[in-house]
This record gives structure tokens, C-alpha cells and sequence, in this order.
């Protein structure tokens, strides 16, 4: 059992890396997340475990310090909300292209631009699809509370260093900035080199012994033939992910004829909507996906041909809702998904998604 | 038991942390709790507003569009959510500022004179506390036993010596509560 407490989600992120066992933080402030530095400055965890934690002077300086001192196999992380997340773009494209596991956490905001500071989730696509230039993916995982703020962290890590691969927990402005309930993870020691080798390999750059070449890390590779078979490699690790790391909860799917579809705070405000509509009579179940790439596709194609109708809310103009028609097309089934969403940092109220459902399955 | 509730008012008068006592004195009692505050924009504007839930169950939408229970602080806030007041729920308004007070008359309303009770015991204060007390007094939700461990679970340790003070303020508040419509 671990420290029960009440938190802000932004808060619990700086408490369960600190937990973890994290080597280094790097960032800068932006709202709705500056929490999470203010948290980790305030606990001051160099004196602690001996985490570093600094404030670079951009997003991009971030993510490039991240780049380093993930190449040497630390446990390191960066926070940020969407514009900032954007800056990074680039430098998360360089880590996943050298094969670095790192932790990228974006608390959204209401977009496009500079946009609004209220929550949104209208990054889902740059998260999934890539966000930066290549062919790379990012684990994806959305909390949907602040207990899972706390999971997460460690989760991501774990993830990030089995498959060497960037990991970004999405969340948004909501949950950073809700108090909840939470158990704090025990703590964990921070790894030594020797340990990161021993679990995970020896591909940091933590010295060269004789018994070894060289590491080299980076994502530079000018003959095609080699960078084409790089790109192979990675695509065999998304492949991997996809089998085995699709994660997701449901919720009254038992004897559900519609579904919601709905992840982090818009999974909340259904698992509302849900308690509304069976109050009506309407036999409605929820699906959360948890791990947004890899898609839970899986469990959409077993559900499809039981169900009449999927209908996909978020907080934006329809991002997932494109992942949940691929899968239930890939089941080889022909149901109905529609979408609604609120845009620019609204959050739909449980009766408009349950006034939705009625409006796009049950008015013919 | 769930409790959905939204404290709104002025920022500095204690509405953020009216609400997180609320919540930990929930931690207390062994409920379910969350606390969602408004922020950025909306608070620099002069208003803050925070909705606390409290349940027996685990809590699903945080975010909520009407509620049990309305603490009522300014004109500002009585405008935006006296409408927002599920029927047969409950609001609870200081007076002081207020020019056009609730007019409902399918929810409780009850007035507090938080602001000059305040004045009264001569430290203004502690007013969220006297309001809060007057919630309970109307909403007896939690034991005053895990009020009083709330306030030492959210108060920092060097504000510990305050503590008499604020559960005083919580029990004036208690007494002063007045009924302008019952259901």
C-alpha cells in the first residue's frame, strides 16, 4: 500500500517520476502543466534520489537535452502542452530515430496555434500518427484519472526501454489541473549503467569497454539500402507493439448496442453518459482506449459484429474516429461509426454525447 | 451518497481552498473525491470556481454543467449558475455585494452573512470557514471529526496553530444559516 494522497494530475507526474526512479527532467513552463516543474523544483529531488531536473531556455533545448541524455541510457523525461509539444516535434523524430527510449507528456490545450488553455484533445493525431517528419511511432498512453498520472509514468518507462522508443503519456489541461485521490507508487532506485545493460542491453553510450566496438547513436544514415533497412527494423517493432501492447478498459459493454468510444477526460464525462442513457433504457457500453498507438483495434473488431453502432467523442474535430473505422473495416464488418466532438477546450457535457447517440443512431 | 457541488466566487476569497478541505475531509471519510478548479483566463478575470464531487462510489464525469449544491459568493457567480441548480438542489449565497439575490423557487436557498460574521469575530479571514460551516449545518454530508483532520491534511503544518480558529468559524457558521426558500 502505498501514500494515499490528493493531488493535481500535473503534480502527480513530478511525484511518480521522482518514484520511479527517473534520472532527469528537462523542460519549460507552459500552462496548463507547469505543475509538473514547479512539483519537481519544489521537491528538490537532486537532494533526494539524485534526479536532475532542469529548466532549458525553449521546448526545443528540452527536447534535445532529453536526446542526450537518453543516448546514454538515463531515464529521462519532458512535459509540455501543445504548442510546445510541436516545437519538440523535431527532436522527438531524431529520438525515435536513434532508437531511444525517453517519456514525452503533453498536457493538451484547445488548438491550432498559440489556441487556449483549456483542455483539449485535439493532438490525437500528432500524437498517434507521428507529429514529426519519417515513418515513427510513439507509444501512446492516455490517463484517464489522476491515479492513472501516477501508473503511467512507470508504465511509459517500462515500454520505452523494451522497445527503445520514445513514450508520450497524453493527457490534457483536466486531469493536469484535477485533484483526485491517489496512491502514490513506492520508490523505486534509479538504475545504475550497469543494470540498464543488464535489463535492457548495452546500447547506451555509457563508456566503451574493450570487450566491445563502439556505440554510435544516431538517426543520420546516408546510404538508402542501410537507412531503408533501419526503417524495416522499426516498422517490425511497431508491428510488436501492435500485437502486444494494445491496452484498454470497457465499461457496461456486456450487452451494449452502441458503444461509446472515448479516451482520457471525454472517457470520463461517457462513463456519465453511459449511466444517462441506461437510465433511458438504451443499452450503451463504453470503450476506453488506453494505449492510443498502439490502437486497441483488437477488441473494435470482436465488438463489431455484435454491436449496431460505434459512436467516437472527443475533445476535437474527429481524430480517433478515423482509427475506429480502420479497425472495424479490418474486422471486415460494415457498422455505422459516427462522431461527436467539442472543439477549441470545451468539454461536451454527458447529455450532449447521450443527445448525440439518440440524434445519429435512434431519430431515422 | 454523491455529493456534486460547485463553490464559486471571487478569487481570494477562498473558494479554492474551501473546496480542497471539502475534498480532503472526503479523503477522511473514506469517499471518493475530486476537485476540478476553473483556471488561467476565467480566474484573471476575478472569478474562481471550483467543483468538488464526493461520493460513495467511484466518480465519473468530474466536469459537471448542473449541481447538487451551489456555494455562491458574488452577483457574478449567482448570474452564471443559480440556473445550473438541479431542482429540489440547494444554494447557499452571502448577501455581501449581492443586488439581485436567487429568485428560484423549485431549490433551497439559504443566505449566510459570512462576510460580516467575519468582520464580527474580527478576522475576515476566516470567512470561507464560516460559510463552510453553514454547508455543512444545511448538507450534513461529513463528520466534523474528519472536517477537523481535513483542515490538518490540507492546511500546511505551520498553519496547524489556526486550526481552533477555522473549526470556531465552521461552528459560527452553523448557527447563522438562514432559510429564504424550502422545498
Amino acid at each position: 500500500m502505498g501514500d494515499l494522497r490528493l493531488m493535481k494530475g500535473n503534480e502527480v507526474l513530478a511525484e511518480a517520476a521522482i518514484r520511479c526512479g527517473c534520472d532527469g527532467y528537462f523542460g519549460y513552463p507552459i500552462t496548463p502543466q507547469s505543475e509538473v516543474m514547479e512539483m519537481l523544483m519544489f521537491r528538490e529531488p537532486w537532494n533526494e534520489t539524485g534526479m536532475k531536473v532542469l529548466q532549458a531556455e525553449s521546448e526545443v533545448a528540452a527536447i534535445n537535452m532529453l536526446y542526450g541524455a537518453a543516448a546514454t541510457g538515463k531515464k529521462v523525461l519532458t512535459s509540455s502542452s501543445s504548442p510546445g509539444i510541436s516545437l519538440m516535434a523535431e527532436g522527438i523524430s531524431y529520438i525515435a530515430g536513434a532508437e531511444l527510449p525517453c517519456l514525452v507528456i503533453n498536457v493538451q490545450r484547445g488548438g491550432p496555434g498559440l489556441g487556449t488553455i483549456q483542455p483539449s484533445q485535439a493532438d490525437y493525431s500528432q500524437a498517434v500518427k507521428g507529429g514529426g517528419h519519417g515513418d515513427y511511432k510513439m507509444i501512446v498512453l492516455a490517463p484517464s484519472s489522476v491515479q492513472e498520472m501516477n501508473d503511467f509514468v512507470d508504465l511509459a518507462f517500462e515500454l520505452a526501454f523494451k522497445y527503445r522508443n520514445p513514450a508520450m503519456i497524453l493527457t490534457d489541461g483536466a486531469i493536469g489541473q484535477m485533484m483526485e485521490k491517489v496512491e502514490l507508487s513506492d520508490y523505486k532506485k534509479r538504475w545504475t549503467d550497469e543494470e540498464v545493460i543488464e535489463k535492457w542491453g548495452s546500447w547506451a553510450t555509457t563508456g566503451k569497454p574493450s570487450s566491445r566496438e563502439r556505440n554510435v547513436i544516431t538517426s543520420l544514415e546516408l546510404d538508402s539500402e542501410k537507412m531503408e533497412a533501419n526503417n524495416q527494423r522499426f516498422q517490425k517493432k511497431y508491428r510488436q507493439m501492435e500485437a502486444e501492447e494494445q491496452r484498454y478498459e470497457t465499461f457496461q459493454i456486456e450487452d451494449a448496442e452502441y458503444v461509446l468510444v472515448a479516451f482520457g477526460t471525454s472517457a470520463r464525462v461517457c462513463q456519465k453518459s453511459v449511466e444517462i442513457a441506461r437510465e433511458k433504457g438504451l443499452k450503451v457500453g463504453l470503450l476506453r482506449p488506453i494505449s492510443l498507438f498502439p490502437f486497441p483495434k483488437n477488441i473494435i473488431g470482436e465488438l463489431a459484429p455484435k454491436v449496431k453502432g460505434f459512436l467516437s467523442v472527443e475533445m476535437n474535430a474527429g481524430q480517433m474516429v478515423e482509427d475506429i473505422k480502420l479497425a472495424v473495416h479490418e474486422a471486415g464488418c460494415t457498422r455505422r461509426v459516427e462522431f461527436f466532438g467539442r472543439m477549441g477546450g470545451i468539454i461536451p457535457t454527458p447529455g450532449e454525447v447521450v443527445d448525440a447517440l439518440e440524434q445519429n443512431f435512434l431519430k431515422e | 451518497m454523491n455529493e456534486e457541488l460547485i463553490i464559486a466566487g471571487f478569487g481570494g476569497q477562498g473558494v479554492l481552498s474551501m473546496g480542497k478541505i471539502l475534498a480532503y475531509s472526503g479523503i477522511m471519510e473514506d469517499k471518493e473525491v475530486t476537485w476540478f478548479p476553473s483556471y488561467g483566463p476565467e480566474m484573471r478575470g476575478g472569478t474562481a470556481n471550483v467543483t468538488v464531487i464526493v461520493s460513495d462510489e467511484r466518480i465519473s464525469s468530474p466536469i459537471l454543467h448542473e449541481f447538487d449544491t451551489a456555494i455562491i459568493l458574488n452577483q457574478q457567480s449567482l448570474d452564471k449558475f443559480e440556473k445550473a441548480v438541479k431542482p429540489g438542489g440547494t444554494l447557499l449565497y452571502d448577501p455581501n455585494g449581492i443586488v439581485n439575490p436567487p429568485t428560484r423557487k423549485d431549490i433551497n436557498i439559504y443566505k449566510v452573512e459570512g462576510t460580516k460574521t467575519a468582520v464580527e469575530m474580527g478576522n475576515p479571514k476566516v470567512f470561507n470557514m464560516i460559510v463552510f460551516g453553514s454547508y455543512l449545518k444545511v448538507k450534513p454530508i461529513l463528520k466534523i471529526d474528519n472536517v477537523e483532520k481535513g483542515l490538518e491534511k490540507s492546511l500546511p503544518e505551520r498553519y496547524h496553530k489556526l486550526i481552533p480558529l477555522n473549526l470556531e468559524a465552521i461552528k459560527k457558521g452553523q448557527e447563522i444559516v438562514d432559510a429564504v426558500n424550502v422545498v
